[in-house]
């Protein structure tokens, strides 16, 4: 499926095929520099995983795509990214907007104690002026379902959020993320921090949610990244070595390095 | 292990032991101190506010009448004088602090931040008395001809801001006793909004939030409580203030709605009438007017490092 | 896909952020306004006259205020004579030696007596001192600024000696050193730096309080003679002469007030100085 731009100018379309066209990009923290020269296109409503041993600059590459690495102060970045043909890194731009369009839902789940869990789901919402009731408990179900959270919160929406399991957190997380119906949701290791069974309600909901949704996921868990992805690259010192289907990248990897990987003889 | 070493000292019991025993009785004793002092302070007030107590009772809490020449004393426009400047303190100093412990914690660049820590502890350290006698030469004069009639014409219509002032009120002992506990709110705050963990702004600036809007519901919002309790020791030192209150508040028993009036609070009145207090009635009711300051402190003081320790943990200790 | 209300929201952070500074600036603000007009109004009356004669009778220009600052610091030397020892010995039985508990009681109890107002101060040590010797003395306002320095210096103690690893301490006892000879020998002698930090601070507090002294040591106008009389000391000379009638007297507060205000701020400021290396971290 395609979506395009219009170039209001010659009134010309282009389609797209990427959701993030990532070219060139580096970035710095101070004379550190943790990525060096990433170009990939991420698909649009498709699981691409990101993989690599630690310290390789796969969360860092992550955050780059929202601008979070910006709450660094040291860190610099060069390079471009579109988002759907927007240069989000665009003097015009600002990172709030960014954010709007690409959810983040990290590794630990964080939801804001001092709230319910049907005002965390619609935080990002609220921020943005949305006041209609009606409309809010839509979205917040809406969400919810998706996260396949609805059914264990629907008699409680108005309880803590801290009240719920580990697991259960993260779910909310991502609902709360998808309330403001992002474009590309960037996942940073969302099931590290929870046990097995866990892990899997959240695998099997990335699967459903690449039907809607453009997914980045940092993983380190390979297994993961096999079962749940379409694409995955492979990271490794602030490189990218390199990036296919998830099926070639674990069965017939072009770079040894990958192999290596892949095949658990390090990382 | 066996022959090196002197093992003579570990063998013979009486040097080490000794030794150890002793030194052990005298920090013992030593620390031992801070039971004694208090029941010292407790004995020394209750037992010179005997005479005072005895005839008034619970009725000194309540009357305001207080009349050294017919032995009659009443504490409560001091209760009153010691709440509203207070009060006032807090009204100011709060919005003050709060804003400057967020300035501090998530505005300012990193090398404004150690510079600005050190000038608000610096001020927590000028004596009480010079900020009397400034408050007095300098900021009330300032504020009588600059602020005062400000507030008189367009607050008027409020009885606060009514009736004749003459500089040294309520107010101008409000705003020193603001002065003087913005800087412990300020530091005791900052340490609670350093503790807010950092995945609880990153989970706000990723849905899209304003820098401020992260503050808000990531921050302060989680730091609540502990921000109480930082406002509530703000307020035990503002109860306990002396100098500089006696120096600005004009020093007459007051109750009323007014702050542009002459008040007392209750260690004012204890500092400004103590040495001409003769006879044990009078001097009486100055001591169980220093035991009602000390209840109050005590209470406050108590609350406010509930608050703080059911927030941060056993390990947040507010400095003095 | 930009919200309506951004513009709105944008606006609203801007003027958040520069609320916060302004506040910033406000708080600041009375310290270098304070030092402005103590170093205006008193800077020029600082001459030799001000540190070695006595003040003149009451209307009479000149003077100075030797005894004062002499009174001073022979309170503040009493004082130490009684909150060092018995705050550091104290503060590291808090450390090294009891239990949990009654440790616990021990904080809880220094915590509150760091709470007491200090003019109640005053007045216990009126009943305890005053009382008994039938009159004001230094001795008395030693006695008070001694005891209000016990729990400030215990608590501070303690807090330093925790941060001695406590590898140290096991090193030592594993070596065969008795415990009061690892406590004294090497975990204080570790902790010194820190611990006469905190005794530095509690002096520089207490040697700028008033309210104990008014009905304790009370004032006086003469070099100080022996210990049983009242004595003279910078912070009530200040208030005596702040809130007299007489120009000539306010003159020479204000050079009392910026001499006291560089005394607590150079013991303050040096002590930062000296412990600079545990502040690089806390930002």
């Amino acid at each position: 499926m395609t979506s395009a731009t219009i170039n209001y100018e010659t009134m010309e379309q282009k389609p797209i095929t990427t959701a993030l066209a990532v070219r060139n990009l580096s970035v710095f923290f101070g004379t550190n520099q943790v990525l060096k020269s990433v170009s990939l296109d991420i698909a649009p409503r498709a699981v691409t995983a990101i993989i690599g041993p630690s310290g390789c600059g796969k969360s860092t590459f992550l955050r780059a795509l929202n601008r979070m690495h910006e709450l660094n102060p040291d860190a610099r970045m060069t390079g471009e990214i579109q988002l759907f043909g927007d240069d989000i890194y665009a003097r015009t731009v600002e990172p709030v907007v960014v954010r709007r369009r690409v959810g983040m839902v990290f590794q630990k789940s964080n939801p804001f104690p001092t709230m319910t869990i049907s005002e965390n789901v619609t935080v990002g919402l609220r921020l943005n002026g949305v006041r209609d009731k009606k409309l809010l408990a839509e979205r917040t179900e809406q969400s919810l379902r998706m996260a396949a959270l609805w059914d264990e919160v629907k008699d409680r929406l108005n309880t803590a959020a801290i009240s719920l399991s580990g697991g259960q957190q993260q779910r909310l997380c991502i609902a709360r993320a998808l309330a403001v119906q992002p474009e590309v949701l960037l996942m940073d290791e969302p099931a590290s921090a929870l046990d097995p069974l866990a892990t899997s309600k959240i695998e099997d909901l990335i699967l459903d949610l690449k039907k809607s949704y453009t997914i980045v996921i940092v993983t380190h868990n390979m297994q993961q990244a096999a079962r749940a992805s379409d694409f995955t690259a492979f990271f490794y010192l602030g490189e990218l070595v390199e990036f296919g289907t998830t099926t070639k990248i674990f069965t017939s990897p072009s770079q040894k390095r990958t192999e290596d990987y892949v095949t658990g003889r390090f990382g | 292990m066996n022959v090196t070493g002197n093992n003579v000292k570990k063998n013979s019991s009486g040097v080490s032991h000794f030794g150890d025993d002793a030194f052990k009785w005298l920090t013992l004793l030593m620390a031992c101190s801070v039971f004694v002092l208090i029941a010292l302070i407790g004995f020394e007030l209750f037992n010179g506010a005997r005479p005072s107590i005895h005839k008034f009772g619970f009725h000194f809490l309540i009357s305001s009448s207080w009349d050294p020449v017919n032995d009659v004393f009443g504490a409560l426009p001091y209760i009153f004088g010691t709440l509203v400047t207070s009060f006032i303190a807090l009204l100011i100093a709060v919005p003050l602090s709060i804003a400057t412990a967020v300035f501090l914690t998530e505005l300012a660049p990193l090398w404004l931040r150690q510079p600005l820590i050190m000038f608000i502890e610096l001020l927590a350290a000028i004596p009480s008395v010079i900020l009397g006698f400034w408050g007095f030469y300098v900021m009330v004069p300032w504020l009588h001809d600059h602020v005062y009639p400000f507030l008189r014409s367009g607050g008027g219509f409020l009885p606060f801001f009514q009736g004749p002032d003459h500089g040294p009120c309520i107010l101008s002992a409000g705003i020193i006793l603001a002065v003087m506990i913005i800087p412990i709110i300020t530091s005791v705050s900052r340490e609670i909004l350093r503790s807010v963990p950092g995945l609880q702004r990153e989970a706000a600036y990723a849905l899209g939030a304003t820098r401020w809007e992260v503050t808000r519901i990531a921050v302060l919002s989680y730091a609540k409580r502990g921000l109480f309790g930082a406002v509530i020791l703000g307020l035990g030192r503002a109860l306990g203030e002396t100098m500089a209150v006696t120096m600005l508040i004009g020093n007459a028993p007051y109750i009323g709605a007014s702050v542009f009036a002459a008040g007392q609070t209750l260690a004012s009145v204890i500092a400004n009438e103590f040495t001409e207090a003769t006879d044990p009635m009078y001097s009486g009711a100055l001591f169980e007017v220093g035991l009602v300051l000390l209840g109050v402190t005590l209470l406050v003081n108590a609350l406010a490092r509930l608050l703080l320790v059911t927030f941060a943990g056993p390990r947040m200790k507010p400095q003095n | 896909m930009i919200a309506a209300n951004h513009k709105a929201r944008q606006i609203k952070d801007v003027l958040m952020q520069v609320g916060a500074c302004v506040c910033a600036i406000l708080v600041v603000a009375p310290l270098v306004l304070i030092f402005y007009h103590l170093i205006k109004l008193g800077f020029s009356s600082i001459n030799w006259e001000f540190f070695t004669q006595l003040p003149k009778a009451v209307g009479e220009t000149g003077g100075g205020m030797g005894n004062a600052i002499v009174g001073t610091f022979i309170l503040l030397g009493q004082a130490a004579i009684i909150g060092v020892p018995v705050g550091v010995l104290g503060g590291v039985f808090l450390s090294e030696y009891g239990t949990p508990k009654f440790n616990w009681w021990l904080r809880f109890a220094a915590d509150i007596l760091n709470g007491v107002p200090s003019i109640v101060w005053g007045l216990v040590v009126y009943g305890l001192v005053v009382i008994p010797m039938h009159g004001f003395s230094a001795l008395a306002g030693g006695i008070v600024l001694g005891l209000m320095m016990i729990p400030l210096v215990m608590r501070t103690t303690e807090e330093v000696l925790h941060l001695v690893p406590a590898g140290y301490r096991e090193a030592a006892l594993a070596l065969g050193v008795s415990k009061w000879k690892t406590v004294l020998q090497i975990v204080v002698r570790t902790a010194l730096k820190g611990i006469v930090t905190g005794v530095l601070l509690a002096i520089a507090r207490v040697s700028g309080e008033t309210a104990p002294l008014l009905f304790t040591a009370l004032g006086n106008n003469t070099w100080a003679q022996n210990l049983k009389q009242p004595i003279a000391a910078l912070p009530l000379q200040i208030f005596n002469y702040a809130m007299s009638p007489y120009d000539d007297w306010h003159r020479q507060a204000w050079a009392a007030a910026l001499v006291l205000l560089l005394l607590v701020l150079f013991i303050n400021i040096g002590v930062r100085f000296l412990t600079r290396d545990r502040w690089k971290s806390k930002v």
